[in-house]
């Protein structure tokens, strides 16, 4: 399981208006290709110099490719990234704060202590 | 030496601008009351008579990221752009750029670093909203230099909520003995209870109003000691996943000192979050200032 890893696909993507229109309307292909090719890219390094470990555990894939943030919370994945991108790709669906609103109601089984997010 | 003219904490809501900005049905309705107590706050520095602000916040996971993730960072450069593609999309909030004091931030990192905290810095840095935030609500001019203060309130392992208002006390003494004749207001901001992303979020008050009524009472009595009593890395987690920021206002107290009351404090229930904001006036100019 890679903690870490979520949060770099919610990041990498968050951050990037076509990655995010992209896995609103294609979440399989997106993170097919994500992981294929950016998984184990350095930010802020050149292209060339990769890592050579990283890969998603399949419940991961499946969050991710299901939009599913309740078990992305259950993960561990950070909750702010996963937030903010998926307010981005849905917000605009629903009126003022329904959406927010529809997220939390989704957690409210969850109880404390939360997932720990620590990478 | 350099004066402190001023102390101030505050919350940094992203959703200021929008609700400021905004008029006729997209106004919403507390947004009347919201813009009169930030214009009343306005003047806490603008009276100060600020030459330079340091300018404590965090980086919402925009440059700072898991790969390399400094837990205390001075951005010490001559320019910052500023706001960030998913807060323009999300809060609507502007692009803007400010000037640095790249004489403040190199003498920040020189006696932080000789006093014990290994600062991190940057010489390009592309600060977010905990910074633009009160730059929207306490100088929105923009017309002042900055010294921008990076924590990590975001990331775990952080460090100790004692270690923010040890670095709090280290910034005001610093100020205090820069070789300048400059006017500083140390200015940062943080959350009180805050939910983001789970079950308690975006409810009618923020997520723990009593956490939020002791949180104000610790801040606007300087009451350093209660506050340590009672907030831990592990604490933090009970009032809302996202309330370790309020470790940004624990650092502020540092800054204002034990036992100092603030000058000025007010604030405002608001649905998701309680918006708090405290001014304090150090130096004997600033209160003259004041009055």
């Amino acid at each position: 399981m890679s903690k870490y890893l979520l949060d770099k696909f919610l990041y990498t993507v968050d951050r990037d208006p076509e990655l995010v229109e992209r896995y609103r309307s294609d979440p399989g292909g997106t993170v097919e290709w994500w992981e294929r090719d950016m998984a184990n890219t350095l930010l802020n390094c050149h292209a060339a110099e990769k890592s050579t470990w990283l890969a998603f555990g399949e419940e991961e894939r499946r969050a991710l490719r299901e939009h599913d943030y309740v078990a992305l919370f259950g993960m561990g994945a950070h909750p702010f990234l996963t937030l903010t991108l998926f307010i981005a790709m849905f917000e605009r669906d629903h009126g003022p704060l329904e959406y927010q609103i529809a997220y939390a109601r989704a957690m409210d089984h969850i109880t404390l202590p939360y997932p720990d997010i620590a990478t | 030496m350099a004066t402190v003219a001023a102390v101030i904490a505050s919350t940094h809501h992203p959703f200021y601008y929008r609700a400021s900005t905004s008029a006729g049905p997209d106004r919403p309705p507390f947004a009347d009351e919201w813009v009169a107590k930030i214009e009343a706050f306005r003047q806490t520095l603008t009276r100060a008579e600020p030459d330079v602000l340091v300018m404590v916040g965090s980086d919402h996971f925009h440059q700072l990221w898991l790969d390399n993730m400094p837990q205390f960072l001075v951005g010490k450069a001559p320019f910052f752009d500023a706001n960030w593609y998913n807060e323009e999309r999300e809060f609507g909030l502007p692009r803007m750029r400010l000037a640095g004091d790249e004489d403040l931030a190199a003498y920040l990192l020189r006696e932080g670093l000789d006093a014990g905290f290994d600062l991190a810095f940057s010489n390009e840095l592309r600060i977010d909203h905990s910074v633009t935030c009160p730059i929207i609500t306490l100088r929105p001019q923009a017309d002042l230099p900055i010294v921008p203060v990076y924590t990590n309130i975001f990331a775990p392992p952080m460090p100790r909520p004692s270690r923010f208002m040890e670095l709090g006390r280290a910034l005001r003494r610093m100020v205090e003995a820069w070789p300048s004749d400059k006017r500083v207001a140390i200015i940062g901001t943080g959350h009180l209870s805050l939910e983001l992303g789970g079950p308690r979020q975006f409810g009618p008050h923020g997520p723990d109003p009593e956490f939020d009524r002791k949180a104000v009472a610790w801040i606007a009595n300087g009451d350093v000691d209660g506050c340590l009593a009672e907030v831990t890395l592990d604490s933090l987690h009970a009032p809302g996943n996202a309330t370790h920021g309020f470790m940004d206002f624990m650092l502020m107290m540092g800054a204002a000192g034990d036992g100092v009351k603030a000058d000025y404090t007010d604030s405002l229930d608001l649905f998701h979050t309680m918006e708090a904001y405290f001014t304090w006036y150090p130096s004997p100019a600033g209160k003259g200032a004041s009055s």
